[in-house]
């Protein structure tokens, strides 16, 4: 079952100068919210924004983690 | 690709193109099937759009197809003349800028709230809210 560190570190891995804050919704190890800030993300759509973070766990999203809320900002 | 899913695409495709505000979603407007559905159908009821809704959750495979056409994994997705928007954050999001309002045409209605139409407190578990649209 992945955790909030886990969530927060695969981000900021795979997103460079990323700065993820991820919370478990509920305390189940599956729904979970990230907000995400990133510099490339000023150059990307909203839509764009998502799936950048979204490609970080592929066919994970919808599998172990049921949900994954996102909020994104382009800053560094 | 089995022809099955082969069908499944085309009437996905199809119904985003016949449809100007459709949205892909599990349940329906009125029974929906998980939070963040709820919320963005909230949402645009709030505005008072009407919209086309698919409920993707009898076959596996329409969530396959869909996710696949529109390179996004969640459920809902919500599409404006043929365009993916986004799902329930981003409409949600969307709705507290104005832009939805825009996007989709209409008047945001006179002293909307600043915040997206809620079915639930934030943080709470997304599967209550159904309950909580009930109550």
């Amino acid at each position: 079952m992945p955790t909030t560190d886990e969530l927060k570190a695969r981000i900021e891995d795979a997103i460079p100068g990323a700065r993820a804050d991820v919370v478990d919704l509920t305390g189940g190890g599956d729904h979970f919210r990230a907000v995400v800030s990133a510099p490339e993300f000023a150059e990307l759509s909203r839509i764009e924004q998502h799936r950048r973070v979204y490609a970080v766990f592929g066919p994970e999203i919808g599998g172990p983690i049921h949900a994954l809320s996102l909020e994104t900002r382009a800053e560094a | 690709m089995s022809t099955v899913e082969q069908q499944i695409r085309e009437a996905i495709q199809e119904a985003i193109a016949e449809n100007e505000v459709i949205l892909f979603m599990k349940g329906t407007p009125e029974a929906p099937r998980c939070g963040f559905s709820a919320r963005t159908v909230a949402t645009l009821e709030a505005l008072g759009t009407q919209f086309a809704a698919v409920d993707i959750l009898p076959d596996p495979r329409i969530r396959q197809e869909l996710s696949a056409l529109s390179n996004w994994p969640t459920i809902p997705q919500l599409f404006v003349r043929g365009e993916l928007v986004g799902g329930c954050d981003i409409v949600s999001e969307m709705y507290e800028t104005g832009e939805l309002a825009g996007v989709l045409g209409v008047e945001p209605p006179a002293g909307a709230p600043e915040e997206a139409p809620v079915a639930a407190e934030a943080g709470a578990p997304p599967l209550s809210i159904e309950n909580r649209l009930d109550s």
